[in-house]
């Protein structure tokens, strides 16, 4: 139980995805603008990526890695050049299946989240957390624990950062720092507040 | 937007239209690898290469794409193509790939590849397309390689591992700025390179959304 626990810390603060990583970036910027719809898109990735991540795991242990095919009498078969292609697939299956499910039953935030849903597909955080699942070798309860760390991680940055927008738009910014440039640097602040959790040792 | 001509496609996104820039495109996995040169010219040519056979690909058969399934038929071609590239990283780069280690996978995630794939080559022909690829591969790169060497060089007083300023603890004079090869300094230089590029090129300003007028609330901005 302890080591999930500090498994789910490390992936929250520590190796904070959006902010230590720079994944899911590109939504990270341009869903932040009010907090409600911040949040709304951190809890779809939270579930995007509890359900990914343990599948995807899943696929690798019992598909794609080397010798994974014994269970099907072909123990030399090493497909693990195709991990890639399967994950994107899916990732973007689920995602898909997830879109259907808010557009009948959550019209409001599927209205909120727009073009930007699909490009969940796309974002870096949710294909990000599967390949580091597969450097870092994690087992299936251990993926499930690090799917949700690193959802709720990157939720967790985009709510703060949509808090600080919305005061930010009270502000008055150089020229050419306006929107996306001033954007960057509170990012920037941001991520070297989360760096002091970095000396915490688990 | 209907006509492009060559030299326009090829060249407006380094400057004019930059993917990281002004798109806010492809910044997801363009980040981390900057924490030196080397890194990130890998980075770079991997990303160039696959944006423009992507968009070459995804162009010639594009009025054979279903609309309703182009999302998956792109992401196949392109994550073929990023599995190709990271096979031949692994061959002949071992320890650089182990280096960029999630980041060429990130590939296929990357905006960019994604967005001009929607936004351009579906829509032109083939060799425009090829061109518009390889045009904001190159926009992703300068901005790629100008932090690559602002954080190399006076994180670590090298460029691609060749020593430009000697250190202090080698007898020299320069005192690396440690903060640099962390991170928040990627954040901050690259709101600083877009403060710098909108003050260069005035017409990519945003209009200040948020400005109110003194003391008094008219109406919200959003």
């Amino acid at each position: 139980m302890e080591h999930y626990l500090s498994l789910f810390v490390r992936a929250v603060f520590i190796e904070n995805m959006a902010l230590s990583f720079f994944l899911g970036m590109c939504t990270f910027i341009a869903i932040s603008k009010k907090v409600e719809t911040a949040i709304g898109l951190g809890i779809a990735v939270i579930v995007v990526q509890v359900i990914t991540v343990p599948a995807n795991n899943l696929v690798l242990t019992y598909l794609l890695r080397d010798g994974a095919l014994a269970w099907a009498g072909l123990p030399d078969v090493d497909l693990s050049f195709l991990v890639l292609l399967s994950f994107i697939g899916i990732i973007a299956a689920i995602v898909q299946v997830i879109e259907m499910l808010l557009d009948k039953y959550v019209p409001s935030l599927y209205n909120a989240l727009g073009v930007f849903l699909p490009l969940i597909t796309v974002n870096c955080a949710i294909m990000g957390g599967a390949l580091f699942m597969v450097e870092r070798d994690y087992n299936l309860s251990e993926s499930v624990v690090y799917g949700f760390g690193s959802g709720f991680s990157w939720a967790l940055a985009i709510a703060l950062l949509a808090g600080i927008r919305e005061k930010l738009k009270y502000s008055d910014v150089p020229e050419g720092l306006q929107g996306l440039g001033i954007t960057f640097i509170t990012i920037g602040l941001m991520s070297l507040g989360f760096m002091s959790f970095s000396g915490v040792q688990l | 937007m209907s006509k492009h001509t060559a030299k326009e496609v090829l060249l407006n996104p380094i400057f004019n239209n930059n993917p990281i820039g002004l798109q806010i495109l492809g910044i997801c996995s363009a980040l981390a690898v900057t924490s030196n040169l080397q890194t990130a010219l890998v980075m770079s040519i991997a990303l160039t290469l696959v944006t423009a056979f992507s968009n070459l690909f995804i162009s010639m058969i594009r009025s054979q794409i279903p609309s309703s399934i182009r999302m998956i038929v792109q992401m196949v071609i392109i994550a073929s193509l990023v599995i190709l590239v990271d096979q031949i990283l692994k061959a002949y780069a071992f320890s650089l790939s182990k280096q960029l280690s999630v980041f060429v996978g990130l590939i296929i995630t990357n905006c960019i590849v994604m967005g001009r794939a929607e936004a351009f080559a579906m829509q032109n022909p083939p060799f425009m397309s090829f061109l518009d690829g390889i045009g904001n591969g190159l926009g992703y790169s300068a901005m790629l390689i100008a932090l690559g060497v602002v954080r190399e060089l006076f994180g670590a007083g090298k460029l691609l591992g060749i020593e430009i300023l000697p250190l202090i603890k080698d007898g020299g004079w320069y005192l690396p700025n440690g903060l640099l090869l962390l991170p928040p300094s990627a954040f901050f230089l690259i709101g600083l390179f877009i403060w710098g590029l909108r003050s260069w090129k005035k017409d990519q300003l945003e209009k200040p959304a948020f400005k109110m007028a003194p003391q008094v609330v008219t109406k919200e901005a959003y």
